[in-house]
């Protein structure tokens, strides 16, 4: 399943990085805690996370992720949008919680 | 074509100068030429536009769809003046393509003369020159690459030693989180570049994002982080001036970390630093001391020519 077709069926905000939407998506992964997605999250994994900060791009490009998923509406930085568009890592954003979008992942065929 | 390879397609265009990719041989016409003329010149040599000059100035563009307006009234016998367009949209030759790019979606031209700062027409640009320029420019790009990667990964066999050492060093400031991640991710790539194993690459910038984190968030005036890499292994290490860990045991436990809040709101200081690089590396060693700092250093071996596990990755 592509990240792309994910997005559009939760109907999520592409914020940034466009171009990396055609990526397979492997399965996925979640956690606020950064060492617990770079070590838990896999290549080509999608990562939900309510976090918005700048380092969230620095573990999806170390991963290899295919995308990032914020939820409740969290706001992200500026620059963390520059250098995901710089890296080709998508943001995609949602109203509603990780409870919610994990579960509809889940539901679609996106496992772990 | 890769995020990456599209990423660089981006930059490219604005990298990229008009002069470059534009087309030079340019077919011009004056106006006091007829259009029947207009019409041969464009049928022979298949172009959709002429830039019409007077004493080598550029006073208009004639198009294709002039051509039509004139034919359809039966007018191929009046001269160029009565039908090119005055006021035509330039571009300079050292403007980048992203400029000429604007400029087409702005105005819906087909085709822009192009000018030298000196006001002398010096080429014509369509999109399809930009299209043919940037595939170009982007072939040569993806072949410097892979020479570079071809080079690095030959280091060690071109080199002629006992045994021969690279050293990466990296500077790591503290507290600083927009930088926080350059160090591990240019490391990342320059093993890439260097042909090691993805699988072992991936290994090597955890432990090595994890280290820089550590320096960026608890040491008093950064440090530094360096990868010593020799056929046989990988060395990270991560040495900082201070403040030291007060102990060394309680640090190493899971799930144990001295992060005041704010950082743990930003997701760091889960206490798993430690654990993901134990997790990720063959050795580990980590000393401190409350005078002279700290200093971890984490050994990736290559294993060359064995088979590697499928993929390797720390414990959840």
């Amino acid at each position: 399943m592509k990240l792309r077709q994910i997005a559009k069926k939760l109907a999520l905000t592409v914020k940034a990085g466009e171009t990396g939407l055609d990526a397979e998506v492997t399965g996925g992964y979640a956690s606020d805690l950064l060492s617990c997605a770079m070590a838990g999250a896999h290549k080509g994994n999608v990562w939900v996370t309510l976090q918005g900060h700048l380092n969230i791009v620095a573990i999806a490009s170390l991963d290899e992720l295919a995308g990032i998923i914020v939820t409740e509406n969290k706001p992200i930085a500026q620059d963390t949008l520059a250098k995901a568009e710089e890296e080709g890592i998508p943001i995609l954003a949602s109203p509603l919680t990780t409870f919610e979008i994990v579960g509809r992942l889940w539901e679609m065929g996106v496992r772990t | 074509m890769t995020v990456t390879e599209v990423y660089k397609a981006q930059e490219l265009v604005y990298e990229l100068k008009v002069g470059e990719i534009m087309t030079r041989r340019v077919l011009t016409v004056t106006p006091d030429m007829t259009m029947h003329q207009v019409k041969n010149l464009m049928r022979d040599n298949r172009i959709s536009g002429l830039p019409v000059l007077v004493n080598e100035k550029l006073v208009g563009i004639v198009s294709i769809e002039d051509l039509i307006v004139t034919m359809e009234r039966g007018e191929l016998e009046t001269s160029v003046s009565e039908h090119m367009t005055i006021g035509v949209y330039t571009i300079y030759e050292d403007e980048s393509v992203i400029q000429a790019l604007n400029k087409f979606t702005k105005t819906g031209v087909g085709r822009l003369p192009v000018v030298s700062r000196a006001g002398k027409l010096v080429g014509i640009i369509t999109p399809d020159d930009i299209t043919r320029g940037v595939l170009k420019a982007l072939q040569v790009a993806y072949h410097e690459e892979e020479i570079r990667r071809y080079r690095a990964s030959h280091l060690f066999q071109d080199i002629a030693s006992d045994q021969t050492k690279l050293l990466l060093t990296y500077a790591v400031p503290p507290r600083d989180f927009n930088l926080a991640g350059r160090a591990s991710s240019q490391l990342k790539l320059a093993l890439g570049r260097l042909g090691v194993d993805p699988r072992i690459v991936r290994r090597v910038a955890i432990a090595a994002y994890e280290a820089e984190m550590n320096i960026v968030i608890h040491s008093t005036s950064g440090g530094h982080l360096c990868a010593e890499v020799t056929s046989e292994r990988i060395v990270v290490q991560a040495v900082d001036q201070g403040p030291g860990i007060p102990d060394v045991q309680k640090a190493l436990q899971p799930g144990y970390s001295t992060a005041p809040d704010w950082i743990r709101e930003m997701g760091f200081g889960a206490g798993m630093g430690f654990t993901n690089i134990r997790n990720c590396v063959d050795e580990f060693s980590l000393e401190s001391s409350l005078d002279k700092g700290t200093r971890l250093e984490a050994v990736v071996y290559l294993h060359l020519g064995e088979e590697l596990p499928d993929e390797a990755t720390p414990d959840r």
